[in-house]
């Protein structure tokens, strides 16, 4: 493959929510640098928003504080959380929902002008282009160029400094390297480590998009970051089949959850989002289910409204309704929980950050669902996140870049790519196969959706072996093309932040957030874990490594 | 859960090539084709992106789909989304751009 290079002050990779508004943060206020931002699809469409949104999950509504907000995600979390990060992020939520807004965002107001609110955290929007509406405002910045279609599939790192990334270009059949003074990960969390709901043909009708394969973890893991609390899995609550969202329906309505019985039997279980998922398990396993989102009897404009919603953001949904006539209206909307996810944007995976957004490895900096510590951040989170990511990285770049010696460099990626380059392989196994093999070790042995999200310290070491043999087999896989090599890259990438996630899920010997992880050897909360468990790879190994929850500013990266 | 590209309208534009969020749309022979449809997401990109409405959606029988199909016309304004049944029938909704969720 041909080599090219690429040079800017900053460098973004991933053009979802976060990386974005980064970019258009960095547009408006630092003409003077030169970004570059690469995504692996297009960011008209790319990352978690590709359908839409169907509405503002964080925002500070009149008579509420962002310490409030800050209060309701440790709850959440069961006190898992970095305060000072979801201050700073909760402190910027309604000045970048202002500027969505004046983007073209169109959001529902009262009478007197004010946001309407679905709930005192959250506004309803018409979201079905937000992506566009983002995306055009970045391509609007003269400082800023987009790269599509460009996979990252790894930092250049010189000295322990990240001073860029290379990939490959998909459409060009190209490796590019980009150079950088700073380089902002915005890349998202993981999906597609565990056997999802429908593991057939509808084996990607998932929550969370199934082009998030964890790269951006894998990457900093392979560099040396210190990532945190993986094992705070996000497990979505959703319409069986479809797995369209279900808070438009319980808030958004408010219709309560019922079982088979119709007996509403949320007040048993408590109302952290983990709870709400971990009702409809324990109602199941009782011989209570399918439980349902209570929606039989609302009205013919209910109804028809939330047809529309979910076309906005949803589209299978009314589909659903209309062709197998199982309407709203005249029938409850029957729910599941969906396989376990990675992220740092609900739950609080991903790299162990300073309050400015930086990583441990200097020049890196992460921001929106691949940054840990913060939850809840949602759409607007990823916003805030972006924003400042951005400013602390142009504060980096204002210094000079370290000489690299680009020719060892180059000869030893094209040697990388050559690795897995070829037509004739003499495996007989698939980047499919063995990701279907992955799935399948993880659905059975760490808590996947056929273990009830439960597991112990026995099926972990079970699950771990499988991960080995499995890294060692893709090591064998080969491509003739790009895009059959990003399937490799993306196979090894999971691999790798399974192999994490083990070792975080073995390390926190108790079950803090029944639901999203159920250590079945530790059943009860422990007060010896009220601390993050966070992680670095060393020599191919996972180190654990404890630390406090009050982590002050400085502390949180030494 | 997928789409399906209706070969006799594809105009070989490319768009739905450019908008895929997971790449799976390629031009074969000028005409808009699909990897594999089991790496679809549905977030039907690619149906509102279409200029000729040559792509639909579709529930995949695993998700309890019986043949429908759902079009978008989109415009400045609106989309106009289009369900053709088995039986010949069609409905549609439309969702205007300025309006948000109710819900």
């Amino acid at each position: 493959m041909n080599v090219r290079e690429e040079q800017a002050d900053i460098l973004l990779i991933g053009g979802g929510a976060a990386g974005c508004y980064a970019a258009l943060t960095l547009g408006e206020k630092h003409p003077e640098l030169n970004v570059l931002l690469v995504d692996k699809a297009n960011i008209k469409r790319s990352g978690c928003l590709a359908a839409g949104v169907n509405a503002l999950n964080a925002y500070i509504t009149p008579g509420h504080t962002p310490q409030d907000y800050v209060d309701y995600a440790k709850e959440d979390a069961a006190g898992i959380v970095r305060e000072d990060l979801l201050l700073s992020m909760s402190e910027g939520l309604n000045d970048v929902t202002a500027k969505l807004e004046k983007l073209g965002l169109v959001i529902q107001k009262n009478p007197d002008g004010s946001y309407a609110a679905r709930g005192w955290r959250n506004i309803k929007i018409n979201g079905e282009n937000i992506k566009p509406i983002l995306a055009k405002a970045v391509l609007d910045q003269s400082n800023v160029n987009v790269r599509n279609h460009v996979n990252i599939v790894d930092y250049l790192v010189v000295d322990g400094k990240v001073c860029g990334a290379w990939g490959l270009d998909l459409k060009q059949e190209e490796i590019v390297l980009f150079i950088a003074k700073a380089v902002i990960c915005a890349t998202g969390g993981a999906a597609g480590l565990y056997q999802p709901n429908h593991p057939g043909t509808s084996r990607h009708k998932m929550w969370y998009s199934p082009f998030n394969t964890g790269a951006g973890y894998a990457m900093g893991l392979r560099a040396g970051a210190e990532m945190t609390t993986f094992e705070m899995r996000f497990i979505a609550l959703r319409c069986k089949g479809t797995i369209a969202p279900t808070g438009t329906i319980a808030q958004g309505v408010g219709v309560p959850q019922v079982n088979s019985r119709g007996e509403k039997y949320q007040g048993k279980y408590g109302n952290t989002t983990a709870q709400r998922l971990w009702a409809v398990v324990r109602e199941n396993l009782s011989g209570n289910g399918p439980c349902y989102l209570a929606t039989r009897g609302i009205s013919p404009e209910q109804a028809a409204a939330l047809e529309r919603a979910y076309l906005n953001m949803a589209p299978a949904q009314t589909l659903f309704w209309r062709e197998s006539g199982l309407s709203p209206q005249e029938f409850d909307v029957e729910i599941e929980g969906s396989e376990p996810y990675v992220v740092g944007g609900h739950t609080a995976s991903g790299y162990w950050i300073g309050a400015d957004r930086s990583t441990t490895l200097a020049g890196l900096f992460a921001a929106g669902d691949v940054a840990g510590g913060c939850p809840q951040k949602y759409v607007t989170g990823a916003f805030v996140e972006g924003e400042i990511a951005a400013e602390s990285a142009a504060k980096f770049a204002a210094e000079a870049a370290p000489k690299m010696d680009l020719t060892v460099i180059k000869d030893t990626i094209s040697k990388q790519v050559q690795h897995f380059s070829g037509a004739d392989t003499e495996t007989p196994y698939t980047a499919e196969r063995l990701e279907e093999a992955m799935q399948q070790a993880m659905d059975e042995y760490a808590g996947g959706i056929k273990s009830h999200y439960g597991y112990s310290e026995s099926s972990l070491k079970i699950a771990r072996r499988h991960i080995e043999r499995l890294q060692g087999l893709s090591d064998n896989l080969r491509a003739a093309d790009a895009y059959g090599m990003l399937k490799i890259f993306e196979l090894r990438e999971r691999l790798l932040v399974c192999q994490a996630l083990l070792a975080h899920l073995a390390a926190r010997k108790e079950t803090r957030w029944p639901g999203f992880a159920e250590h079945l050897d530790y059943p009860e909360m422990r007060d010896e874990f009220k601390v993050f468990i966070n992680s670095r790879l060393e020599q191919g190994e996972i180190k654990i490594i404890r630390r406090p929850l009050a982590a002050a500013l400085e502390e949180a990266v030494s | 859960m997928s789409i399906a590209i209706e070969k006799h309208k594809c105009v070989g534009c490319g768009r739905c090539t450019e908008v895929c969020p997971g790449n799976l749309l390629q031009m074969r022979n000028r005409k808009a084709a699909i990897r594999d449809v089991r790496d679809c997401w549905g977030c039907t990109a690619c149906v509102k992106e279409c200029p000729r409405k040559a792509i639909y959606y579709y529930l995949a029988a695993d998700l309890g789909g019986r043949g429908g199909r759902l079009y978008a016309e989109n415009n400045e304004k609106e989309i106009k989304w289009q369900m053709q049944w088995p039986d010949g029938s069609k409905e549609e909704i439309v969702t205007a751009k300025q309006e948000a969720n109710q819900y």
